[in-house]
């Protein structure tokens, strides 16, 4: 079988994720880890979205509520064990934890259940109703947060130690950059199987047209649900993960600005394309750090290249490099 | 006499002040092709669409293989056998001709929420997916994406994805729109022998192919159904003449 161009360059993408860091390593650069890291988790936020939006056409402003729930997972349980304090004690004792694992279980079930709540309500909207009603719900979520003064309120909570994960030294950065991009290995995988699937031609079918898939006797809303659902836990995973990157979780997880950059990483990187988020969570991040030092307002530069790509280049940087999407 | 696989009674719907099925009453008997007929604006589609469960009638009752439909919405009235086609082409212009027809036909197998298997490799979906492509004459055009078909070839893939669907009754909304004569002819020989699989109820404006087909006509003017009859009733029928082949002619 012969590989296709955009196949190559999701190799050489894949390569150089993994190539930085170890070279960073070896130059006794930590920081370039950090951003490493940065570009896997974000990555994966964008793989979740990139399936609500790349493949559903279903553009959720929202997603940072995901994002700031898995967050919120790591940073309440982490500090309800680190404390000693049991989560509740009556009528049974449950204690918090620093196992990432068990965290991140918690992150994708509180994810899912919040997701079938605002998809199974977003989702009979359509088009600009659910953009709004999308980020609606993200900023309800985000208030709450403010507005909780157990878990930090707005100044947020700080996680102490990095959580642990079996066989792995997590304080080690480039042992926690290999983690973070195992898993983002995971969900890209996933995603490239669910797309090829039964459930992922319904999923591409209900975006491009209603009336057929209902004319073949199958309900577009059950589909999108699934969906929006899935692609809400893989950003709670990511944001469980981003928690313990900073050792710290706050609010600004969960606002706007969050939803908006994780549509950016997807837009720019290419709506629908597998590794589209990951490209795009890669140039976003080395913008960042690359004109933000030089240029306080870096992010003019970024907008006018946002703007350039809506326009010009529908599919992204990764359609720029690799062309037009062929049919799945 | 059997029973109707399809039968609307009474049928009623007004967009304000325009009366669009006044009183609506048909069968669709098994084995038969039934041709709907009426000038533009006679309100055809727009009672296909309240058979198909698209928009729901003000009044009046649609029952299907037995039973009343009127709280069944588009998807479940799929579900159970009724497969329409649309008048302007309604597919999925990113998939490929037979992933169009591919969707359909796991929507058949009743199982949509696999998340693993890759679909192109499933010879369960595949086969009979090919083997309704073949049947229509798009075999070779498989692999091509459907916005990039021709116009008529798109007018066959619908018939192919409403044959996957292995229907109790077609709903055909004018399937030779727009096509040559030569694609018209072969289409009304292939729906001619359709009938023995399911019955059609057709609604077409080439007469030619409406003579050829239909077992019975009915003709629709101003929401209302002036006459049905067969082929030679009416032809025959002096009210059909005036107000509608009359002016054709």
């Amino acid at each position: 079988m012969t590989m296709n161009r955009e196949t190559i360059l999701n190799i050489i993408l894949a390569v150089l994720l993994i190539a930085v860091p170890l070279i960073a390593q070896a130059m006794d650069e930590p920081f370039i880890i950090t951003l490493a890291t940065k570009v896997a988790i974000f990555g994966m936020a964008g793989v979740g979205l990139n399936i609500a939006l790349g493949y559903g056409g279903l553009v959720s402003f929202g997603h940072a509520a995901f994002f700031g729930i898995g967050g919120y997972a790591a940073g309440i349980l982490a500090s309800h064990a680190l404390n000693y304090e049991p989560i509740m004690s009556t009528p049974f004792e449950i204690n918090g934890t620093t196992q990432m694992i068990v965290i991140w279980v918690v992150a994708l079930i509180a994810s899912a259940v919040i997701a079938l709540l605002i998809g199974a309500i977003t989702l009979r909207t359509s088009g600009v109703y659910f953009i709004m009603i999308t980020l609606a719900f993200a900023q309800m979520i985000y208030y709450f947060a403010i507005s909780w003064p157990a878990y930090g309120g707005e100044d947020g909570l700080s996680i102490y130690v990095r959580n642990s994960f079996p066989g792995l030294n997590t304080l080690d950065p480039l042992s926690f950059f290999g983690l973070c991009a195992v898993m983002l290995g995971i969900v890209l995988a996933f995603s490239a199987v669910l797309i090829r699937s039964r459930f992922g031609l319904a999923l591409q079918g209900a975006r491009q047209n209603g009336q057929r898939m209902m004319a073949v006797g199958i309900a577009p809303f059950r589909v999108r649900l699934v969906a929006f659902v899935i692609s809400a836990m893989i950003t709670a995973w990511a944001g469980a993960l981003y928690a313990d990157l900073n050792r710290f979780v706050s609010p600004s997880m969960m606002s706007w600005h969050m939803s908006g950059e994780i549509m950016v990483f997807v837009i720019l990187g290419g709506v629908g394309r597998l590794f589209g988020p990951v490209a795009g969570a890669a140039l976003y991040i080395m913008l960042e750090h690359l004109l933000g030092s030089t240029f306080e307002f870096w992010q003019l530069p970024l907008g006018i290249l946002l703007l350039v790509v809506v326009l010009f280049a529908r599919g992204g940087l990764i359609g720029l490099l690799a062309g037009e999407r062929k049919h799945a | 006499m059997p029973e109707a696989i399809l039968s609307l009674s009474k049928v009623t719907k007004q967009f304000g002040a325009l009366l669009a099925s006044d009183n609506v009453s048909l069968d669709l008997m098994p084995g038969e092709i039934h041709a709907l007929i009426g000038p533009n604006g006679a309100g055809k589609s727009t009672l296909i669409k309240q058979i198909a469960g698209e928009i729901k009638p003000d009044s009046g009752e649609i029952r299907f293989a037995g039973r009343d439909i009127g709280e069944l919405d588009a998807v479940e009235r799929s579900r159970m056998g009724l497969a329409r086609t649309f008048q302007v082409s309604s597919l999925m212009p990113e998939f490929s001709v037979l992933q169009n027809v591919v969707l359909a036909q796991q929507s058949v197998s009743g199982k949509i929420f696999r998340f693993f298997k890759p679909v192109l490799s499933d010879a369960s979906l595949l086969e009979p997916a090919m083997a309704q492509l073949e049947r229509v004459g798009l075999a070779d055009r498989a692999q091509m994406r459907a916005a990039d078909i021709s116009h008529g070839e798109r007018r066959q893939l619908e018939m192919a994805v409403a044959l996957a669907l292995k229907p109790r009754a077609f709903l055909l909304d004018e399937p030779m729109a727009g096509m040559g004569p030569e694609g018209s002819k072969n289409l009304t020989d292939f729906l001619g022998g359709l009938r023995a699989e399911a019955p059609i109820l057709l609604v077409e404006h080439d007469m030619d192919a409406v003579f050829a087909l239909a077992d019975r006509i009915s003709v629709l003017v101003y929401g209302r159904i002036i006459a049905t009859g067969t082929v030679d009733e009416i032809r025959g029928n002096d009210d059909v003449k005036r107000a509608y082949l009359g002016e054709e002619a």
